[in-house]
């Protein structure tokens, strides 16, 4: 049985707003694996650097790899941080159907 | 997007060479500006090495004449036939075919043909059926059988048309399934004054003996006619390794390979008995043709360089600007074009040389994988970043592909070429490969330590002599693709006495091969095992511009362990560690390594590259793989995350537990030995070392490890 998550499990999402790269707990470490699944239904969100250093936005790639990647939104992130955070947040809402307000 | 591109014909040089500079202005700028620069230090990331480039006082710094610049992608087979014999009033046009996308719009399969001229071609039209087209004088007939290809079978395709009585005559066979379609037309084909096409830029697929004849055969004929009989009977099974196709009818209509579509694939007669196109050629007669296929761009040269007599070794690049569409993205109105100035030959001007890793660099060239291969954001454990130089990539496939992609077919790219705007080999891009090599330069350029700049063309080509003059080399942070003849040059180099310093990570890798004659290329077929993008096919194990077996070294005789101590183990991009001491780093052998570091020292716990000396492709010993008895292990890493995973060639069978929480073999190990002629090799096993160097001003243990190992490899007295 594929490894769903568990929309109560608010302190994984806290352990990633916390610290995104390195070490995760084993927990945590399945949310993102399945967030980071190798086929993503909806299209993989991915981080669009605008200004090099500055400035990013989200993007969503076509289930075609060749295809344009689109951008998702007229939001600009000012660090990289920022955009790996929201992306978790967009994946936990379409992935649980709950907001994630972390 | 990128509004300037460019590349030169060169990429190894000497000072008094000259370069061909070639230009493309793609938002439409009138002019540009050219300027010669010394890269020192690739990295402009905040809180990285620090960005340094210096400007080259020279004659062709100034402003040019702007022009947009076209790059003709896909690949064909052009039969020149100026005496028009290739165009019989009657004729039959056949061969076996496999497409890979035949509902991907109009390919040309076989014939003379242009859009102005018109002319006949056999080809898949826009439902993917097989279509006899003929066109004169603005009058078109097509003869479709209606019926689509399948994508990845071979098929029999052929088309008749007799030119007294206008019958049209298609064939279209798998196996037991048949088509035949007859149509009577009153048209007969202009015969345009250009090349006869095998394929034609957008035919994504194999084609296996095609042949012309100058009449209408039955379908019987078809298979009992000789080749003696045809106009012109091309034999893909024959001059494999070149860019030359025979026509084995004795008409003499041999033809040229275009842009590298693949040879040494999997023909129609394939059985899987044989396992290598030199074994058994006859298996092996299919060409298999993309729509992003690109040997050499062919853009005309804007202007040319010539370097001074007394330019110094180092890296450099032909700074290209313009202005920008956009005031705010002036980043993407700049370009490089990067290359490298080695010394006169057999006159070195320092004691140590930088082996920059050309081989690798081309392999990544214009590589997409970071984003369209399904598994990178789970293996690199953080969200995928396209920057400027990536969406430019992805919206623009005429700029070709590198050997880990895969082609629009979704088939393995198995080469790379470098006459080609080649985006992701400059400065102010990613700190990976040339980038993070120039860590290693800036930490030389830093010291004041002379360093003369060797590329791996030239070692592939000179062998030992380009290696001899120097007391030790020093080898890139990732220099991962070697010929056979490379890894042996290294080797004799050793044992003659050497030095060698591989401050990097998963070295020695891939076997790589160069064409023999097409210079600026490479092939790597990506067999068996091994850490992959993609992967080689069944039965193509074997490199078409050689012959020999592709893969990794490790499983053909020349693990990198026998080379310097250590391989490949492990992997993980979400972030580095650092190393502790070994035994080993306290045998007096070694002491030398560690004048000035402490006993419980961490080394490398910072770093501008994932915050630590150790990571991203991590070495480690093997024994059974060769390294040496007398290796001293210095030090290993440790506390790697759960993103860290053995490399796949390390597993038998996939399991759980090999993660850098669970596998003590996820590490880095650094290694000491000494060679048999006093020689002495020196190995890291990271690709982030490098990216530790010049933290706290150049002032830290990673850099004073290096620098040690370095006074002592270039003190003349024996180990």
């Amino acid at each position: 049985m594929a490894y769903t998550i568990d929309p109560k499990r608010l302190d994984l999402a806290r352990e990633f707003m916390a610290k995104p790269y390195g070490l995760h707990s084993d927990e945590l470490q399945r949310v993102l694996n399945v967030m980071r699944a190798p086929m993503q239904r909806s299209g993989r969100l991915v981080a669009l650097c605008l200004r090099r250093h500055r400035e990013w936005a989200l993007g969503r790639m076509h289930q075609d790899p060749l295809a344009p990647i689109a951008r998702v939104d007229d939001r600009v992130f000012r660090s990289f941080e920022e955009i790996e955070k929201e992306i978790f947040r967009l994946r936990w809402h379409e992935l649980t159907g709950r907001v994630l307000d972390a | 997007m990128l509004e300037i591109l460019g590349y030169s014909d060169k990429i190894t040089t000497r000072p008094g060479d000259t370069l061909e500079i070639k230009v493309s202005c793609e938002a439409g700028a009138k002019t540009f500006n050219a300027e010669l620069v010394r890269i020192i230090c690739a990295d402009d990331f905040p809180g990285g090495a620090g960005y340094k480039v210096e400007t080259v006082a020279h004659e062709s710094n100034r402003a040019y004449p702007g022009r947009r610049q076209v790059i003709n992608v896909g690949s064909s087979i052009q039969v020149n036939d100026a005496q028009g014999t290739l165009a019989p009033p009657s004729f039959t046009l056949q061969a076996f075919i496999y497409p890979t996308t035949p509902a991907h719009g109009v390919q040309g399969i076989l014939g003379r043909f242009c859009d102005k001229m018109g002319g006949y071609r056999l080809m898949i039209d826009a439902q993917g059926a097989l279509t006899l087209e003929i066109v004169n004088d603005g009058e078109k007939k097509t003869i479709s059988s209606g019926i689509a290809l399948k994508s990845r079978i071979w098929h029999f395709v052929a088309a008749t048309f007799d030119a007294e009585t206008g019958e049209v005559n298609l064939y279209q066979e798998t196996g037991s399934n048949k088509i035949v379609h007859t149509e009577k037309i009153s048209l007969t084909p202009a015969i345009p004054s250009k090349p006869f096409l095998i394929a034609d830029g957008k035919y994504n697929g194999r084609i296996d003996s095609p042949h012309i004849f100058p009449r209408a055969l039955t379908r019987r004929e078809m298979d009992t006619c000789s080749v003696a009989e045809a106009l012109a009977a091309w034999d893909f099974s024959i001059g494999i390794s070149t860019a030359d196709v025979t026509d084995a009818s004795g008409n003499n209509h041999h033809g040229q390979a275009i842009n590298l579509p693949t040879r040494g694939i999997c023909g129609r007669n394939w059985t899987g008995e044989f396992m290598s196109w030199q074994e058994k050629p006859q298996h092996y007669g299919a060409i298999h043709f993309h729509d992003d296929d690109l040997y050499d761009a062919c853009w005309e040269t804007d202007f040319t360089l010539t370097l001074p007599d007394n330019l110094p070794s180092g890296i450099y690049a032909v700074r290209l600007s313009c202005a920008p569409s956009i005031p705010e993205h002036a980043d993407e109105a700049e370009a490089f074009v990067t290359f490298f100035v080695s010394p006169s030959l057999r006159k070195a001007t320092a004691p140590v040389a930088f082996l920059a890793s050309t081989a690798t660099y081309l392999a990544y060239a214009n590589s997409h994988h970071g984003w369209r291969d399904p598994l990178a954001e789970i293996c690199y454990n953080m969200a995928l970043q396209l920057g400027p130089t990536e969406q430019f990539l992805q919206s623009r496939p005429d700029l070709g592909l590198s050997t880990y992609d895969v082609h629009s077919d979704g088939s393995p790219s198995y080469y790379s070429s470098r006459l080609r705007p080649v985006v992701n080999l400059r400065p102010k891009h990613r700190v990976w490969n040339f980038g993070a090599d120039t860590h290693i330069l800036n930490w030389l350029h830093m010291t004041g330590q002379t360093v003369d700049i060797i590329t791996d063309d030239d070692l592939h080509e000179k062998g030992t002599a380009l290696l001899k003059p120097y007391r030790t080399i020093i080898t890139g942070t990732h220099p991962e693709y070697h010929t056979h003849e490379m890894l042996r040059a290294i080797k004799a180099y050793v044992d003659d006495g050497g030095r060698l310093m591989y401050v990097g990570g998963n070295g020695f890798y891939w076997h790589t091969a160069y064409h023999s004659t097409l210079p600026g290329v490479i092939e790597v077929r990506r067999a068996e095992n091994g850490s992959r993008t993609q992967g080689a096919l069944p039965g193509e194990y074997h490199m078409s511009f050689n012959g020999r077996m592709g893969g990794l070294w490790c499983n053909l005789g020349f693990a990198p362990q026998k080379l310097v101590g250590i391989g490949y183990g492990s992997t993980g991009f979400d972030s580095a560690s650092y190393y502790r001491r070994q035994p080993g780093s306290f045998d007096l052998r070694a002491a030398f390594i560690f004048e000035g570091i402490g006993a419980d020292e961490k080394i490398g716990d910072f770093g501008s590259v994932m915050g630590g000396a150790a990571g991203y492709e991590l070495d480690m010993i093997d024994h059974e793989l060769g390294t040496p008895e007398e290796t001293l292990v210095l030090a290993s890493s440790e506390g790697h995350s759960n993103a860290y995973v053995l490399t796949p060639e390390r597993l038998l069978c996939a399991y759980p537990g090999i993660d850098g929480i669970s596998h003590s073999d996820v590490r880095a190990d650094m290694v000491f030995f000494s060679t048999i002629k006093r020689g002495a090799v020196f190995s890291t096993g990271s690709i982030t070392w490098a990216g530790s160097l010049a933290h706290n001003k150049f002032d830290n243990n990673v850099a004073r490890i290096t620098g040690n190992v370095l006074k002592r490899f270039l003190d003349p007295k024996p180990f």
